[in-house]
């Protein structure tokens, strides 16, 4: 195995049983994503893109298969063993940015920290880099209903890195916003793959989105499906 | 392991941050909690105060007869001859000219009307033997005299004079065809009998149409606490039938009847606390459920699912116990010192007042804290199965 493959994937199939039925979602798919990439995986409505976006950043498990993060099977983790692999390794970059309404930004950028050994002096700086980086340094104070939505998103980008995870993992980071904000957004990211090494896989429905990444992947019916070929 | 109570002590003080946006459903439940705990405290205040009137009451030095099987003054009866026979008793204390230092006393029914609500009540008065003022501990005529043998006057107990209207010194009262005048006010330093009205037996017996007949005697015992050389001379007798007890032990049996107050009143609580539970375990799920989102979004984050187990089982121990609080504070400032009476075993008036001691306060919040704990348990076991994928799901 290459050394700088970040995740693997190996013939992962996923299930959903609801009743008499069993939904496929996915049937023995493979995927390699490199260290560093900025990946955006596009499709239809229902062809499984959260779910492959879940079972990445380990809130979901696959039926079968194997999901190799770092040359370490995740998959097989219990659910504690899953959060506290999530807590050092995964940043998660939400549509509707999942802000704690009753914290102010900077407690909410905290939050991953309290799950650490920082002592409190270094949490405060780490925040204030975080912060710093998304340009939001004089909102700290300020309560999530009190900013807008692309300063949501960017307090919630600020909460995905403060804890520096190789991993960033967003649904749809601009799918709320409109599209100056979003290309803010977007650029930001891109400065975090580019100049910060963050590995990134975003899913949107937004073709000037998917632009902004090294790399677009189509999924169909829980396939890749060679977009650039077919058209 | 510092991370372990970081988080759980971040998601508690933020459940407790987002209370106010279930601000009406949480007083709600708060209110629920702090009724069933007023009303624990009320009755266990109520028979607190009862037990230590009672208790209060009783001497060992003192001796009381009763026809056998009457278990209340009020349905004993017995003879003048009866009285003049158990008198000779050995056991007696005997004065300096050598009688016997007894009181042969009698019991009727008469009604006042309550201060506090306006409402007939009945009050005990008791014909006694003027020897009857020396039988009872820490008596003291606060105001006035005593009454005179063959007229129509009564002293009042201070509890009578505080709950009913119209027995002040000099007023007079009429009891059916007859009036009575009040001449003097008696302590007896918080004790049962001051819930009486005294008069003389003789007089109260040709007024209330009994004859010659009494309901108890009572008596000084020559050693305190030794009631059995009269019960041997009752035993002997075939004609006596009577029981023979110390004072201490006649209340104390009194008394016994009562704790059936404090047993009601757990068992209302327990009943109105199912209840509270009912709208605790609401609560608390309508309170998982809006913060179902927060809570992946935080496991998502990384933060274990005992923090969400906690933080939720602490929001409800929090609300259980404002609850508790509340209604201890409301009770005490009802119910404490608040000055009642109720119907004792005799079905007369015993004034006494509520306690709200320290140990009765612990139960109240024994009770809220067990109501919040069960309360939360379910939920929070809820909150800990709330799947991580919820954070990726709906909008606002
Ligand atoms: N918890 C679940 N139980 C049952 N079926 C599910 C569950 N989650 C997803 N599915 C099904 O799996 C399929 C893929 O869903 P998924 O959410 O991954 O799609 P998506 O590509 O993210 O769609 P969208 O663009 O609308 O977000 C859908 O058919 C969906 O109904
Ligand atoms: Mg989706």
């Amino acid at each position: 195995m290459s050394d700088d493959i970040l995740f693997d994937l190996r013939g992962i199939s996923k299930k959903f049983v609801k009743g008499n039925d069993t939904i496929t979602v996915f049937e023995n798919l493979d995927m390699s994503i490199a260290r560093g990439d900025f990946l955006a995986i596009m499709g239809p409505s229902g062809s499984g893109k959260t779910t492959l976006l879940n079972m990445l950043g380990g809130v979901d498990q696959p039926t079968s298969g194997e999901v190799v993060f770092d040359g370490k099977r995740v998959d097989t983790l219990s659910e504690n063993q899953l959060a506290a692999w999530r807590a050092n390794n995964v940043g998660f970059i939400f549509q509707f940015y999942n802000l704690m309404p009753m914290l102010n930004a900077e407690r909410n950028v905290e939050l991953p920290l309290l799950l650490t050994r920082l002592g409190r002096g270094q949490r405060k700086k780490n925040v204030a880099a975080a912060l710093e980086l998304v340009s939001l340094s004089d909102r700290a104070k300020h309560m999530p209903k009190e900013l807008s939505g692309g300063q949501q998103q960017r307090v919630a980008i600020a909460r995905a890195l403060v804890s520096d995870p190789k991993l960033l993992l967003c649904d749809e980071p601009t799918g709320d916003l409109d599209r100056q904000t979003a290309d803010e957004i977007l650029e930001m990211l891109t400065l975090l793959n580019r100049d910060y090494g963050k590995t990134i896989i975003m899913v949107t429905h937004d073709p000037e989105a998917a632009k902004y990444a090294k790399r677009t992947v189509h999924l169909d019916k829980g396939e890749f499906v060679a977009k650039e070929l077919a058209a | 392991m510092r991370g372990f109570f970081s988080q759980i002590w971040t998601v508690v003080v933020m459940n407790v941050l987002s209370l106010p946006r279930r601000l009406w459903m949480s007083l709600a439940a708060i209110f629920a909690v702090s009724v069933v705990v007023a009303v624990l405290l009320a009755f266990l205040a109520m028979a607190k105060g009862f037990e230590q009137t009672l208790a209060g009451t009783g001497t060992d030095r003192i001796a009381i007869i009763t026809r056998t099987g009457s278990q209340s003054e009020l349905n004993s009866s017995m003879s003048r001859d009866t009285v003049n026979l158990v008198a000779t008793a050995p056991g007696i204390a005997r004065d300096a000219g050598g009688d016997p230092v007894y009181s042969a006393e009698l019991y009727v029914i008469v009604d006042g009307i309550k201060r506090s609500n306006q409402l007939k009540a009945n009050i005990p008065m008791r014909g006694i033997s003027p020897r009857g003022f020396g039988l009872r501990e820490q008596l003291e005529i606060v105001e006035g005299r005593q009454f005179e043998p063959g007229r129509n006057e009564i002293v009042v107990g201070e509890g009578v004079l505080r709950q009913f209207e119209g027995f002040e010194l000099g007023r007079e009262i009429r009891f059916g065809k007859t009036n009575w005048e009040v001449v003097g006010v008696f302590s007896t330093g918080g004790s049962a009998f001051e819930s009486e009205l005294w008069a003389d037996a003789p007089t109260v017996q040709s007024q209330f149409q009994r004859g010659s007949s009494f309901q108890t005697v009572r008596l000084r015992l020559e050693t305190p606490g030794d009631v059995q050389p009269i019960l041997e001379f009752v035993e002997n007798d075939p004609q006596l039938i009577l029981d023979v007890e110390t004072e201490a032990d006649f209340f104390a049996n009194q008394g016994r009847a009562l704790t059936g107050i404090a047993i009601f009143g757990w068992i209302l609580s327990v009943v109105m606390g199912l209840g509270a539970l009912a709208g605790a375990l609401n609560t608390m799920y309508t309170s998982v459920a809006a913060r179902a989102r927060e809570i992946a979004t935080l496991r998502a984050i990384g933060f274990s699912n005992i923090s969400a187990f906690m933080g939720t089982l602490a929001e409800s121990l929090l609300l259980s116990v404002l609850g508790g609080l509340a209604g201890a504070i409301a009770a005490w400032l009802f119910f404490d010192g608040f000055s009642a009476s109720t119907l004792g075993a005799s079905f007369t008036q015993v004034v006494f007042t509520f306690e709200l001691t320290p140990e009765l306060f612990r139960d109240g919040i024994v009770l809220a804290v067990a109501i919040g704990l069960i309360g939360g348990l379910f939920p929070a076991w809820r909150a800990a199965r709330v799947p991580v994928v919820t954070a990726f799901q709906g909008g606002e």
